[in-house]
């Protein structure tokens, strides 16, 4: 969690709830392909979105990726969709037809009604504070929750290391061969390189974590508490009303299609 | 500080302790006995390879069993060190690899967490641990933005936290700046004070711990104990020996000959009488250089001229751009602007004069490049084979594409030489040893060594001498000062005074980015006779 989200309100609420309402509005929109569904419940998250206190400038950067993959998404439903309705062009292979169109409507919202809350709940998870509440409240072992926590960290030292092992490579005049084959075996070696490395790295972590009494006899205490509070509630109670409101809306419009069914 | 902090110093033993790693045929130890009463604070000393790390990892219980041959005993107030956990703290020496959590406090609550210590005393122990330390940053500070030195400072908290009985340091200070290695010590100091903990100092740079320690144990290099005192007699009557086994020495070390007669000509093979030229090897102009392009600069608006037969040494604080200015200088990584160019003479048949612009086998035979971490330029399964690396690379280039890069004669002529550097190196008997398990030192040699089996007229070395016990030191020393008077030109990223003192001809020092400094990296000339 960078700088910029640590202020978010969002940043205190437990990351088992905000779990918990990203699981819910997921998986009830996955449930339907309407348009419907995934319109009211991104129109009530961007309503939202102003209130969860982050600049416009770090909102974009965590949401680019899912706003420009989305459309991609749509619109190679509308080439490839199942035909159905009138037919309304045709070229070649594809055809768009009107069910195509509503078909790729539907899923450009859904992606990014999804995605949204997801990532925004993510961002604003401090890892610590997840693992706290996964080996606390959900009782995960915590030997393994706090191991993948240091892994975490290691994985920004990994990609250092993988610089510095082509500079390297470069210096020692193995960087040389061209065309697709040495491009491969080059990669595959430094991929094997830099598993080597982080292998050690690793394992001077683990005896750093060893000789900090991770992993003895001894049951843990933890430094902080993980509380899942009367906001916390709030918060899923939040969420599933979200999602209960963009079904509602749907089913009385009689635009839900239970895809199960 | 309050009794708080105060725990009752542990007593340490060992009862005919031997070890053996699985892959090694001799014993690091044999039979080592050595007692150590609660509260005295010694310093560790022996030469590289002497076993001195194991000897640590033993006492702190994080010797894997599966890692080697273990007999006798290490005993923790008559406990075995393996059942111990929480009365031994100890702190590496890489302060990259032993931060644990993202947050500061939370780092420093692990240990505490682990020992069951209830939650409303953690947060006591942490905030005094940290006072202690003298590392006044908030709790919720990001780790990833400390400092070496404060890293360091944050694994000592993290020990401290725990209230250990032993506080093991093992080369705390090897990867730190001067004043990295200001605070550590300084740390360490107020914590003995405070916590009365038995205090146990592995560290090649004696100096530093000096009036610290009560008590100095030197390990000769088989691991049995040479001398064991106080640090007022330990060295009467066996300076000579303790020099010869490469161990640093308060005083300052005797001077290296720098311009004695030269050995044989041990690595120029591109013909001696083009090696001497006149103007520089290579020029950087107006150079910013950063790690990536578009990313932030390192360093802003350097000139820099590496002559033949010079040595020019590269100073400054830790985050000044020091190693962002060698990478770019070796053309393995491109200027943000500025320009770096080799001499015609430099640059031969290669394509064009920009080092950035040659191919990886032109490069390598102009200009070598010695890592800050030996680890990320080792490719092969052994000591031997990581030096034919450069050679097999000339082969193939000369065999199966036209315009070989050297012919295939003076190919063979670095197959030759390997075993020269081997010796010279003192590496001759780890050839056939994995390059991974070598020491530290050991690990440093090697990596100079791969750089010279190609005989680069320019030689980048960053921070080559860190970790090398004081004979291997002078061995380096002396090896670069030969290099240099057969014309090689030496540049090198550097926090070590003495190198600089001994070597330089020329300093440029990269001013502190953290002081809001604009002025421009100072060059200081010395004339060559206050050199040589």
């Amino acid at each position: 969690m960078s700088a910029a989200t640590a202020t978010s309100p969002l940043a205190r609420v437990n990351p088992l709830a905000k779990f918990l309402v990203a699981a819910v509005i997921g998986l009830v929109l996955l449930f339907s392909l309407d348009w419907v569904s995934a319109a009211i419940a991104l129109s009530l998250e961007l309503i939202l979105l102003p209130f969860v206190g982050l600049a416009p400038r770090a909102l974009w950067r965590m949401l680019a990726p899912i706003v420009i993959a989305a459309p991609f998404a749509g619109i190679s439903t509308v080439l490839y969709g199942r035909p159905g309705g009138d037919l309304l062009w045709q070229a070649g292979p594809w055809h768009i037809t009107t069910d195509s169109v509503n078909l790729a409507i539907a899923i450009t919202l859904r992606v990014l009604a999804i995605g949204l809350p997801g990532i925004i709940l993510f961002a604003t998870t401090d890892p610590t504070d997840l693992a706290d509440a996964l080996a606390q409240l959900w009782r995960l072992p915590s030997r393994f929750v706090i191991g993948a926590l240091a892994a975490v960290r290691m994985v920004s030292l990994m990609a250092d290391d993988w610089r510095m092992l082509s500079l390297a490579r470069r210096a020692r005049g193995i960087a040389d061969g061209q065309g697709p084959l040495a491009a491969i075996t080059r990669l595959f070696s430094q991929g094997f390189a830099l598993l080597v490395l982080s292998v050690r790295r690793g394992s001077v972590l683990a005896t750093a974590m060893e000789a900090r009494a991770f992993g003895g006899e001894t049951s843990r205490t933890w430094a902080r508490t993980s509380v899942f509070g009367p906001r916390d509630f709030l918060f899923v109670v939040a969420g599933v009303l979200l999602a209960a409101v963009a079904v509602t809306t749907a089913v009385v419009t009689g635009e839900w299609n239970f895809i199960v069914s | 500080m309050p009794t708080s902090q105060s725990t009752a110093g542990a007593h340490v033993s060992a009862r005919g302790w031997s070890w053996r790693y699985g892959s090694r045929s001799r014993p690091m130890f044999n039979l080592l006995d050595l007692d150590i009463d609660p509260g005295e604070r010694v310093l560790l000393l022996g030469a590289s390879g002497s076993g001195k790390s194991t000897l640590v990892a033993g006492l702190a219980g994080v010797l894997g069993e599966d890692e080697g041959h273990e007999s006798g005993q290490l005993l923790i107030d008559g406990q075995p060190s393996r059942h111990s956990r929480g009365r031994v703290g100890l702190v590496l020496q890489d302060p990259e690899n032993q931060v644990i959590l993202h947050r500061v406090g939370d780092d420093v609550a692990f240990g505490c967490e682990n020992l069951g210590v209830p939650q409303a005393e953690i947060w006591q122990r942490v905030r005094a641990a940290l006072a202690a330390v003298g590392l006044n940053q908030p709790l919720d500070h990001s780790t990833a933005e400390l400092s070496g030195g404060q890293k360091q400072r944050l694994a000592l908290a993290g020990v401290l936290a725990m209230r250990p009985g032993l506080i093991i340091l093992d080369e705390p200070t090897a990867n730190l700046d001067p004043d990295g290695v200001r605070e550590i010590r300084d740390a360490v100091e107020a914590v003995a004070r405070e916590s009365g903990a038995t205090l146990l100092i592995v560290e090649h740079r004696v100096d530093i711990w000096w009036d610290l320690a009560t008590r100095v144990i030197v390990l000769d290099s088989d691991g049995s104990i040479l001398r064991d005192g106080a640090p007022a007699s330990v060295l009467e009557g066996t300076r000579e020996r303790l020099t010869e086994a490469g161990i640093w020495l308060p005083d300052p070390i005797a001077s290296i000959p720098t311009s004695r007669p030269l050995a044989p000509i041990l690595l120029s093979t591109q013909g001696g009488s083009s090696f001497l030229t006149l103007g520089p090897l290579l020029q950087g102009s107006a150079l910013t250089v950063g790690r990536r392009i578009g990313g932030p600069a390192a360093a802003t608006d350097l000139s820099i001229n590496i002559d033949s037969a010079q040595v020019h040494a590269v100073v400054g604080p830790n985050g000044s751009g020091k190693s962002t200015l060698a990478l770019t200088l070796a053309g393995l990584i491109p200027v943000i602007s500025g320009s770096v160019q080799a001499s015609t003479d430099l640059a031969g048949n290669a394509r064009g004069r920009h080092p950035i612009d040659w191919r990886s086998r032109e490069l390598m035979t102009r200009i070598g490049m010695v890592f800050q971490s030996p680890e990320h330029q080792f490719l092969t399964g052994s000591v031997r084979e990581e030096l034919m690396v450069g050679p097999r690379a000339l082969d193939r280039r000369g065999s199966r594409f036209g315009r070989p890069t050297v012919s295939p004669h003076v190919a063979e002529d670095f197959r030759l030489r390997i075993d020269e550097l081997l010796e010279r190196l003192h590496l001759a008997h780890l050839a056939e040893a994995h390059p991974f398990t070598l020491s530290g030192g050991e690990k440093r040699r090697l990596s100079v060594a791969t750089a010279l089996a190609t005989a680069p007229r320019v030689l980048i070395l960053d921070e080559p001498t860190f970790g090398q016990d004081a004979r291997t030191w002078a061995e380096l020393v002396t090896l670069f000062a030969e290099l240099r008077d057969e014309g090689h030109a030496i540049v090198t990223i550097t926090h070590d005074e003495k190198l600089v003192a001994e070597l330089a001809d020329i300093r440029t020092t990269l001013p502190d980015p953290a002081t809001n400094d604009l002025r421009t990296g100072e060059t200081e000339t010395r004339s060559a006779e206050a050199t040589r």
